[in-house]
This record gives C-alpha cells, sequence and structure tokens, in this order.
C-alpha cells in the first residue's frame, strides 16, 4: 500500500514561517493569496493486507512518533498498490 | 550526589554539563549513549542541548524514542530527579514527561545571547526551592524552537499549579525580555510533583571561569542541593 500522511498545524496555532511567506508573496504582488500554513507530507509504503488496515496502522504511527498532537492534525489517504 | 547525562546523536553541550557538575559537586557525571537499555541508579538524569538526530522530523521527537529514554521515564516514575536543557527540554515534552511543546522562535531567527529569567514560586520542586521567588537570574540562550506553547487551558493550569518555574524578563541585555515569543514568559516549567525540569537557557554556559556570568552555577548547584536531600 502507498500512503501519504498530510501533516498541517492546529488552527490557533500561530504558523510565524506561513506568516513570512504571505508576506513574500503579497510583496510579489499576489494580493489575492491568505492564511499562508506550512505543513509537511511524508508518504511510505506499508505492507497490509488491506486498505482498512494499512490506515489503522499509519495513525498508529502518527499518533505514536510522525505527528506532535499538541499542535499538529494529520490526514492518511491509502492508495492499494496495482 | 550521582548524575548521568544521556547523549544523543547530535548532543554538543553534554561536556559542558559534565565539567559544570563535575566543578560543582567534585564528582563527574556518568555519561550513558542514548542506545543504553539500563542504567545504574542515580540521583539525577540529565538531558542536554543539543541538536540530536539533526532535529529531524520535530525537535527532540527521534530522541524521545530512544532505548536509554525508557530508563529515563523509569527513573521518573519512580520520583527520580531529571533535568532537560534546551534540546533536553524539548525532548522531555516530547516524552510526554512535561505538558507543552516548543515551536519555532516567533521572528524565525535562531537566537544566542544572554537572557534575564525571574525565578517563580512553584510547586513543592527539588530545583527551585533553594532559589528566591523573584530573584533574577542571567543565563544565555541558544535556540531556534524555544517559543514554549500549550493551548490555553494548559497553560493556565501551568500557572493554578505554580509549575511555571523560569519566566524572561527585562534586563541589562539587549533585545526584548521574550527571545522567542514563549506564552506567559516560559522558559522553564517543572512537573506536577516538582521533579522533573525544562528549561531553554542553558546553566551550564554560566558558571564562572571566562563566562559572562556565573548564574547558572547558581541554578545547578540550588538544584544540586535539592536533589541531594
Amino acid at each position: 500500500m502507498q500512503v501519504t500522511i498530510n501533516i498541517s498545524l492546529k488552527e490557533g496555532v500561530l504558523d510565524p514561517e506561513g506568516r513570512a511567506v504571505e508576506t513574500s508573496l503579497q510583496s510579489l504582488g499576489f494580493h489575492e493569496a491568505s492564511n499562508v500554513r506550512i505543513g509537511k507530507q511524508i508518504t511510505l509504503s506499508i505492507d497490509a493486507e488491506d486498505a482498512a488496515r494499512a490506515q489503522q496502522r499509519a495513525a498508529r504511527m502518527c499518533e505514536s512518533l510522525l505527528t506532535n498532537t499538541v499542535i499538529e492534525d494529520y490526514s492518511i489517504e491509502v492508495i492499494e498498490d496495482e | 550526589m550521582r548524575a548521568a547525562i544521556i547523549i544523543f546523536p547530535g548532543s554538543n553541550c553534554d561536556r559542558d554539563m559534565m565539567v559544570a557538575l563535575e566543578r560543582i559537586t567534585g564528582r563527574r557525571p556518568a555519561l550513558i549513549w542514548h542506545k543504553e537499555t539500563s542504567i545504574d541508579p542515580v540521583d539525577m538524569m540529565i538531558l542536554p542541548g543539543g541538536f540530536s538526530f539533526g532535529d529531524y522530523l520535530r525537535c527532540g521527537a527521534l530522541a524521545a524514542r530512544s532505548p536509554a529514554i525508557e530508563a529515563v521515564i523509569d527513573h521518573a516514575s519512580r520520583g527520580g530527579a531529571v533535568l532537560g536543557v534546551c534540546n533536553g527540554f524539548q525532548i522531555l515534552l516530547e516524552t510526554g514527561l512535561l505538558p507543552g511543546t516548543l515551536v519555532r522562535n516567533a521572528d524565525l531567527k535562531f537566537v544566542c545571547r544572554e537572557t534575564s529569567l525571574a525565578v517563580q514560586k512553584t510547586t513543592a520542586s527539588l530545583f527551585t526551592d533553594g532559589l528566591q521567588d523573584g530573584q533574577v537570574l542571567t543565563i544565555p540562550v541558544a535556540h531556534n524552537e524555544g517559543n514554549y506553547f500549550a493551548p490555553e487551558d494548559q497553560l493556565a493550569m501551568l500557572e493554578d499549579n505554580g509549575q511555571i518555574a523560569l519566566r524572561y524578563t527585562e534586563g541589562s541585555h539587549p533585545g526584548p525580555a521574550n527571545p522567542n515569543g514563549a506564552a506567559h514568559d516560559i522558559a522553564g516549567i517543572i512537573s506536577e510533583n516538582g521533579r522533573v525540569m525544562g528549561m531553554m537557557p542553558h546553566p551550564e554556559r554560566a558558571i564562572g571561569d571566562g563566562h559572562h556570568s556565573a548564574d547558572g552555577r547558581i541554578f545547578l548547584q540550588a538544584a544540586l542541593e535539592g536533589v541531594a536531600q
């Protein structure tokens, strides 16, 4: 299974990096850009019998290491191998 | 007074801490590689500053899952004293021994300078009982992720429980009192039982003898005496 984990900062957690990038976008003339938030993406393969199991294991990985649940949210996408 | 310093790949304040403790106590602390699964009984375990595992994923995240950390958690659960400095503080938060987290400095700059710290009256604590409430210590910081963050209700709990041990305050040094945007000007916190402490400033870099300040020695001495009692 190919698994993609998207990690984002929780709402209400300040993102100074996102704010700096937003300022840069504005100065380049992209005045339509706002609410810039920077997250990260982790991709991995999981050896599992089905997508539900892969999803469950990925969630365990997020809770035990991959994310800091004080400040981060995550979403998991599983694509079954061809 | 027996102390052990846990060393991770990328720790870089372990030897400074060793020298500081040896000068104060006359006894050299044990240096423990992070792959050790058991640690001989000691009075205090110390997680030193540095950039463990290159700060990969999140500062302290990988170190907090090292084999030696199991022994640190065991030691803490038996009421043993644990001190984490800078990256060591980040590691303690990642283990869950202390609440909250440390995020990127508000101005996105690495900050390396002296700070003034006001000692706070806390719940009974090995680390601060020997210091005066409001006593100001000048101790340097050096970090990129020292901006203490916790949800509002948790911050209120820290305040109510007297778990905030050190707060940034005005001093003679240049720059704002709070160097990183930390919530409630938090520079250091203790656990509810007062036996685990994490702090961003580096006391081992302020022990006199060519350092700008000897206030780190005052802090460490008080902590060591508290632990030895």
